[in-house]
């Protein structure tokens, strides 16, 4: 692996509630090199978007964090209020979900774009705002000097999409971290906004860390996956090799639970993710999983190299893989 | 928005005769016109009386009452000179009216004001950081301190700062027999009322704007502000304030529109001489040709200010569209 931009070490987040403390995450160690897409797949509540929002302080103030998060060597956690303002949107930028509720709706399209190039760029207004009309080109929206004046609410969900991204990439920064940005849009739309994103990895070499739980997104988009279950990573190989030889239960119940040609009906994994307000000790997916014993009870399993990947399973080599994996047969 | 500030506009007139004619039914129904006039006038002939009901146009009846309101706002629109005469001693009705307002725009206004500045400040603190030992003492506080009625809180602090302490004279806006203008005596009266009112607006504002920005904060265009790396500076003007202050500003205006009619209890406690103790006056006299100009221009002012509230409304939020 290339020396790594961004890289988090065990780290962990949660949050105080009324019901006692949520474990968000459990110990997450993810690194990002120059250039890649990284994808970040799980199922909701799997702690994928927090430990992000996490490293970036965006999360409400309930949530404890700790651990290590360093982008160019840079340490985030524990970061003043003003190392943090240097980092967001300068050297990480994010692209959000609701790309509606994500946008001031009070504010021009194109004010919003130049605020961020504002943020940290010593420019003048007119400046800023012609550099808007230029992003705006760039992620593919016609008409970007007009579209400049108008407000959200008079884009396409496809559209204001376009205008997030433009703003994330209004400072070059290092990082982008992409968080679950197709799931509110069409699924032709959601096509067109992977490739403004590819096309932005390919012609600006960023970093990306694609966000999703989508699983067609990751094999379209990713060079490398992190497979996360109840605020862990349980696998992390290439994209190809995920695919074709998943390694940890979990990876193998989603790949079985994804529509095939030929299938009769979807296997979707039975029972529901633990309850993180008491995480199981030991293994978090041996509740549902068909290969559990009595050792997944005992530690939690660490990541362990097996085949091409990652797998944080410590009955791997015990489990009949090359049955498993007739997934992609 | 031109088209449908010049739609409402024109609408006026019309809103406005209906609801005047309604409000005259209202006053004509209340009172026998007859019985009121005597009672104020108890020396009075019946010639005199008879005067009355015809020069006010009291005619009995539905058919009378048409008739008889059309003459009043025939009247009415002629200007001052041309307002029947109030039902004691036939005196002018526009100069009371008229000192009445400037003495009730002076209190409202002075205390709206303060407290629409200090309560959208409070609230805005408050609303920083919910729960912080601030936003502890300004809820609670705004809670009690709005939950007192004016004349609890305008008779205590009588008691207290003018009866016991005597810093403050106890009512009205100059000492009895004071003659002319004298802006530190005017001053010296106003404190207790405009405390009384300040902390009604204040209590209800603080609230309204903390729960305003506490809704605003946790949108995500917030969270999207504060990804951009904007100062928390930024962040809580920029993207919170300026989208919580969007409904507080129609309430704003709508409450604008209400006080012109005078701060009624405020304004009895002080025996302070604004539209509120004009009114009441108006009233226990049963003086229609004094009751009738109030009404109009109380309802004047709430129709204007709920347009100005529709359009700061459109102009604030651009997704509003009025036409």
């Amino acid at each position: 692996m290339t020396a790594s931009l961004l890289s988090l070490r065990n780290l962990v987040v949660s949050f105080k509630t009324p019901n006692g403390t949520v474990q968000a995450v459990r110990g997450v160690d993810i690194d990002v090199a120059p250039g890649e897409m990284v994808g970040v797949v799980g199922e909701s509540g799997s702690g994928k978007s927090v430990t992000f929002l996490g490293i970036l302080g965006l999360l409400p103030h309930t949530a404890r964090i700790s651990g290590s998060a360093t982008v160019e060597g840079v340490e985030l956690v524990g970061a003043s209020n003003k190392v943090m303002r240097g980092v967001r949107g300068k050297k990480i930028a994010m692209i959000f979900q609701d790309p509606l509720s994500s946008l001031n709706p009070v504010y021009r399209v194109g004010d919003q774009v130049a605020e961020m190039i504002r943020a940290h760029q010593e420019v003048s207004r007119s400046e800023a705002s012609a550099r808007a009309v230029e992003l705006l080109d760039i992620v593919g929206i016609p008409q970007p000097k007009v579209r400049a004046r108008q407000y959200p609410h008079e884009f396409s969900g496809g559209m204001r999409q376009r205008v997030m991204i433009a703003m994330a990439i209004a400072n070059d920064p290092e990082v982008l971290i992409a968080d679950e940005p197709t799931t509110a849009l069409d699924v032709t739309v959601q096509a067109q906004i992977l490739e403004v994103i590819q096309r932005i990895q390919r012609d600006m070499k960023k970093a990306i860390v694609m966000i999703t739980h989508d699983l067609g997104v990751i094999a379209r988009v990713a060079d490398r996956v992190q497979v996360m279950y109840a605020g862990r990573v349980v696998e992390r190989a290439n994209v190809n090799d995920l695919f074709a030889t998943p390694t940890h239960p979990y990876t193998v119940g989603l790949l079985h639970s994804l529509p095939r040609a030929g299938q009769d009906r979807l296997e979707p994994i039975p029972g529901r993710p633990p309850n993180m307000l008491q995480p199981p000790a030991g293994c978090a997916f041996r509740a549902r999983c068909p290969h559990a014993a009595a050792v997944c009870a005992t530690s939690l399993p660490e990541l362990q190299p097996y085949a091409h990947s990652m797998t944080a399973c410590v009955r791997i080599k015990e489990i009949d893989v090359a049955a498993m994996s007739g997934v992609t047969a | 928005m031109l088209r449908f500030i010049v739609r409402r506009l024109l609408w006026l007139p019309l809103t406005i005769l209906l609801v005047t004619f309604i409000v005259y039914c209202a006053v004509r129904t209340g009172w026998h016109p007859e019985q009121t006039y005597k009672r104020a006038n108890p020396r009075a002939s019946q010639a005199k009386v008879a005067e009355y009901l015809k020069v006010n146009g009291l005619y009995k009846g539905f058919t009378g009452f048409v008739r008889g309101y059309f003459e009043w706002f025939w009247r009415f629109i002629q200007g001052p000179d041309h307002w029947p005469r109030s039902i004691k001693g036939r005196s002018l009705v526009y100069p009371p009216l008229r000192y009445a307002i400037f003495n009730t725009l002076r209190l409202a206004g002075i205390s709206s004001l303060l407290g629409w500045g200090l309560g959208l400040s409070i609230g805005t603190i408050a609303a920083r950081k919910p729960g912080s030992w601030f936003d502890s003492i300004a809820n609670t506080g705004a809670f009690f301190l709005g939950a007192i009625p004016p004349f609890v809180s305008g008779v205590a602090l009588q008691l207290i700062f003018a009866v016991e302490l005597g810093w403050f004279p106890v009512a009205g806006i100059y000492p009895p027999g004071h003659q002319g203008f004298d802006l530190g005596l005017m001053a010296k009266h106003l404190v207790l009322p405009v405390t009384v009112v300040t902390i009604q607006v204040v209590s209800a504002y603080s609230r309204y704007m903390r729960a305003s920005l506490l809704e605003v904060r946790s949108s995500d265009f917030v969270r999207t502000a504060r990804a951009k790396g904007l100062s928390e500076r930024a962040v809580l003007f920029r993207h919170g304030v300026r989208n919580a202050l969007i409904p507080i500003v129609t309430v704003l205006a709508i409450d604008i529109g209400g006080l012109l009619g005078g701060l009624i209890i405020t304004e009895a406690i002080f025996n302070y001489p604004g539209m509120g103790v004009y009114f009441i006056k108006a009233i226990t006299n049963g003086d229609i040709p004094q009751l009738m100009p109030y009404l109009v221009i109380t309802i004047i002012s709430v129709l204007i200010f709920n347009l100005i509230a529709d359009v700061s409304y459109a102009y604030l939020d651009p997704r509003i569209r009025l036409d």
